[in-house]
């Protein structure tokens, strides 16, 4: 290489090197700002702002399905399994959703404990299998493959 | 070895190595899209969770993948124009953007339409969705770029400059399903733990995985000629092709 070369191809790599410290630097302090989502936990904390539209992510608990009546209202517990935070949610849900499943909740929490969200998104896994064997998945007690979201445990 | 490389940036050696594998990519990339749609439609079964809808990922994956590989293959042309002022990489990285943006809106296309049924949303600002918004975003750019300066040459090296500052955007993409809570999911095949897609349904995945990457190297190298025969019209191999195609 030539001299000329070499003073370029330096050139590139400390652009390369710089960019990515300031990137990283940069997310780092969006950090929280780029979650999409607060687990429950986090709520309780009190690190999500009260009265504000947020979002909650986790698994809907077991058992925690509730029609309200007619008018397509629901409630349900959020989980990240060591926090739960009820929901109330009026609407048509996404077909993911059922107990145990991933979902996202967009809403307000008011000052009884209960959010009451406007929106309800559901989160896929990333596990693919057919039906038979998650059936026989289930059937052998082996329900660490089903129905996790992902880490709701940060 | 580096005589092979020193021939392949020679124009009329590339441009004739181009013609003859053009055919062969382009009858491989038909034969694993027959085979890869066919296991993955009719063969493979319906997922446990989201039925026939999943089969979008015989699309929306590989298009993906593809869409960060060929930023990459750009940005590491885009390196060697800046570096080395080489013309063929300058060719390469400019006949690559335009693929690479299209499969960066199929796979937001496709997953978007997944998304609505699946999701609830067509849309959401989660860090992997935004991100690769970003990338299209950036093949545009370089795309721009290029065709605003006249001269072929500055132009290349003004748009290299983009590509490579750009790659950045890449290990983005790639691990922001693990460091921010997204509604897009984790990985599934570069998982290192217990396989998370059964083989019958990972099979055709792959096969259009091969594919899609045919299908790229088919169409870089039909592009990158074009570019080639433009760029050196003045030439004498150029002058010398034209006159035997003429006769």
């Amino acid at each position: 290489m030539s001299p000329r070369q070499k003073r370029r191809l330096a050139g590139v790599l400390v652009v390369l090197i710089g960019l990515s410290a300031a990137s990283a630097l940069a997310l780092n302090a969006f950090r929280d700002n780029l979650m999409f989502f607060y687990s429950p936990t986090e709520v309780m904390e009190g690190k999500a702002p009260p009265d504000h539209l947020i979002r909650i992510g986790g698994l809907v608990a077991d058992n925690s399905f509730r029609e309200m009546g007619e008018d397509l209202t629901v409630r349900f517990v959020i989980t990240d399994t060591a926090e739960n935070v009820p929901v109330e949610y009026t609407g048509v849900l996404p077909d993911l959703f059922r107990e145990g499943q991933g979902v996202v909740a967009h809403g307000r929490l008011g000052s009884d404990g209960l959010f009451r969200a406007e929106r309800v998104l559901a989160k896929h896994d990333e596990n693919y299998m057919a039906p038979e064997v998650a059936e026989a998945l289930e059937a052998a007690g082996y329900t660490g493959h089903t129905g996790d979201g992902g880490d709701y445990d940060r | 070895m580096w005589l092979f490389f020193h021939k392949l940036a020679s124009p009329p050696y590339f441009y004739a190595l181009a013609g003859r594998l053009i055919p062969w990519f382009g009858s491989i990339c038909l034969l694993l899209t027959v085979v890869g749609l066919y296991l993955g439609f009719f063969v493979a079964p319906p997922d446990y969770q989201q039925g026939e809808a999943y089969r979008i990922i015989y699309v929306h994956a590989p298009s993906a993948w593809m869409s960060m590989f060929i930023y990459v293959v750009m940005a590491v042309c885009g390196a060697i124009v800046l570096i080395w002022r080489m013309k063929l990489a300058e060719v390469m990285a400019v006949a690559s953007a335009p693929i690479g943006a299209g499969f960066t809106f199929l796979s937001l296309a496709s997953g978007s339409l997944w998304g609505k049924p699946m999701w609830g949303a067509w849309w959401v600002w989660d860090a992997r969705l935004t991100s690769q918004l970003i990338l299209l975003f950036l093949y545009l750019g370089f795309m721009a770029l290029y065709s605003a300066i006249e001269d072929r040459r500055i132009a290349a090296r003004a748009a290299s400059l983009l590509a490579v500052v750009g790659v950045i955007n890449i290990p983005i993409i790639h691990f922001s399903v693990k460091w921010w809570n997204t509604l897009h999911q984790g990985p599934t095949v570069t998982r290192l733990d217990a396989p998370a897609i059964d083989l019958s349904m990972l099979i055709p995945l792959l096969l259009m995985f091969l594919a899609f990457k045919f299908y790229y190297a088919t169409a870089v190298l039909i592009r990158a000629r074009h570019e080639l025969l433009l760029r050196e019209r003045a030439t004498a191999w150029v002058r010398k092709l034209l006159e035997r195609a003429g006769a």
